[in-house]
């Protein structure tokens, strides 16, 4: 069945949406929104990898036979949080641009460089 | 305001591909800290935008996308169909998790085993790749350390009085603070963990530190002792590594912990799970602060 490949679509959608963001506009702040959309796809393409169908989350039960994938989850769950410290610190370079730049136009930017 | 339900949504659907853990850390990363700090920046840097300047720009980008997308799903024709059990990334190292970790951690949840002993030396990385961005946040926005206690912000939450998100808050804050206490320490047996409980503790500071305002939150949150803890959190997941080096095995070898190898295991599990906690809860703290003090550094520009 071709539809069961939906789940790669979806990511490939929401991947484009964020490369989309990145290079199309010029405001760092929604590029970095952008990269942020582009990084969840990602995860979402993981733990769908990750999924059995008539499994159940990886946590030892009585009677449950069959389990999803536990290590999608375990490189996911870092990356998530790894991921929002990174966004932080992209941010706190955008502020500091910002400050010595008056401006977070890649336009604007690049055109006080060249002087 | 879209970006934080996006969010929300995103963990709701890893609940239901089974991703207990990841929709715990989404949830509070995903609907909480990170739009807040998407918000905080714009606060200081002008949420207006310039019209672009090349029209052609987005046409361009458009087509790539477009090209780049349909190559994308040319690629997926030969992938396994979603939710197959014979797919190619269950065949692995999986199966050998989902069997023998039980019997050889001694405890249920698969995540934790595989996050916290199987591949430790992945997530010590890892704690240590967050410590450093906390570290570069603090470097980066607090260049110019003045020692002042007025608080701007607090002045602006103080002109419209939230009463009832006050009293509201104040019921939430303690359950969140408990509830990720037990995300913390029942994370063997339940889904959670370290990064879990980190991220939900200081989503719970966080909102105190929204509705009360800064002042209080630094007499509840000494600055020094988050800084301090930060480090300690890693200096407890390395020296665990290097408490088993001296003993004679290898690096984070919890087997010399204890006589009992699953005990050995639950010690080290446990050690190293709050060792990530410490540091994952004091750098969201730290660099929450770090963005709210710089608002006050804007606003404090601007009235000049």
């Amino acid at each position: 069945m071709i539809l069961d490949l939906f789940n790669y679509w979806v990511v490939i959608a929401l991947m484009m949406i964020g490369f989309f963001i990145v290079i199309a506009r010029g405001n760092l702040v929604k590029k970095i929104i952008g990269l942020n959309i582009f990084q969840t796809s990602v995860f979402i393409f993981y733990i769908s990898a990750g999924k059995v169908n008539g499994g159940t989350a990886p946590i030892v039960v009585e009677g449950a036979k069959l389990y999803s994938n536990p290590l999608p989850h375990v490189l996911i769950l870092t990356a998530i949080v790894v991921g929002i410290a990174t966004t932080a610190l992209a941010l706190s370079l955008v502020i500091r641009i910002k400050a010595n730049y008056g401006s977070v136009e890649e336009s604007v930017i690049l055109k006080q460089d060249k002087l | 305001m879209l970006f934080s339900i996006y969010g929300l949504i995103s963990a709701s659907f890893f609940m239901s591909m089974d991703a207990v853990d990841v929709a715990f850390t989404e949830a509070a990363v995903g609907a909480g800290v990170s739009p807040l700090l998407m918000l905080a920046t714009l606060a200081s840097v002008g949420r207006y935008q310039k019209k672009p300047t090349d029209p052609e720009i987005p046409k361009v980008a458009l087509l790539l996308v477009i090209i780049t997308g349909i190559l994308l799903i040319i690629g997926t024709l030969d992938m396994p169909a979603f939710g197959a059990a014979d797919a190619p990334a269950h065949q692995h190292v999986a199966p050998r998790y989902i069997k023998e970790s039980p019997e050889e951690i001694g405890i249920p949840n698969m995540v934790t085993s595989v996050l916290a002993s199987y591949r430790a030396y992945d997530t010590l990385g890892e704690v240590v790749v967050i410590f450093t961005a906390g570290i570069g946040v603090l470097s980066l926005l607090n260049f110019r350390r003045r020692r002042r206690n007025i608080h701007l912000i607090d002045d602006i939450i103080a002109i419209d009085e939230h009463k009832i998100l006050r009293i509201v808050s104040k019921i939430l804050i303690p359950p969140i603070l408990i509830f990720g206490l037990y995300v913390q320490f029942h994370g063997d047996f339940g889904p959670g963990g370290g990064f879990q409980a980190g991220v939900i503790f200081a989503a719970a500071i966080i909102l105190y530190v929204l509705f009360f305002g800064v002042k209080y939150a630094h007499q509840v949150v000494n600055q020094t002792f988050v800084r301090v803890f930060s480090a300690i959190g890693v200096l407890l997941y390395g020296s665990v590594g290097v408490v088993s080096l001296l003993n004679g095995k290898n690096f984070l070898d919890y087997h010399v912990l204890a006589e009992n190898p699953t005990t050995a295991q639950h010690i080290g599990i446990l050690v190293i799970e709050l060792g990530v906690g410490i540091t994952v809860a004091c750098v969201m703290i730290l660099i929450f602060f770090s963005f709210i003090e710089n608002i006050e550094k804007v606003i404090q520009e601007l009235r000049k």
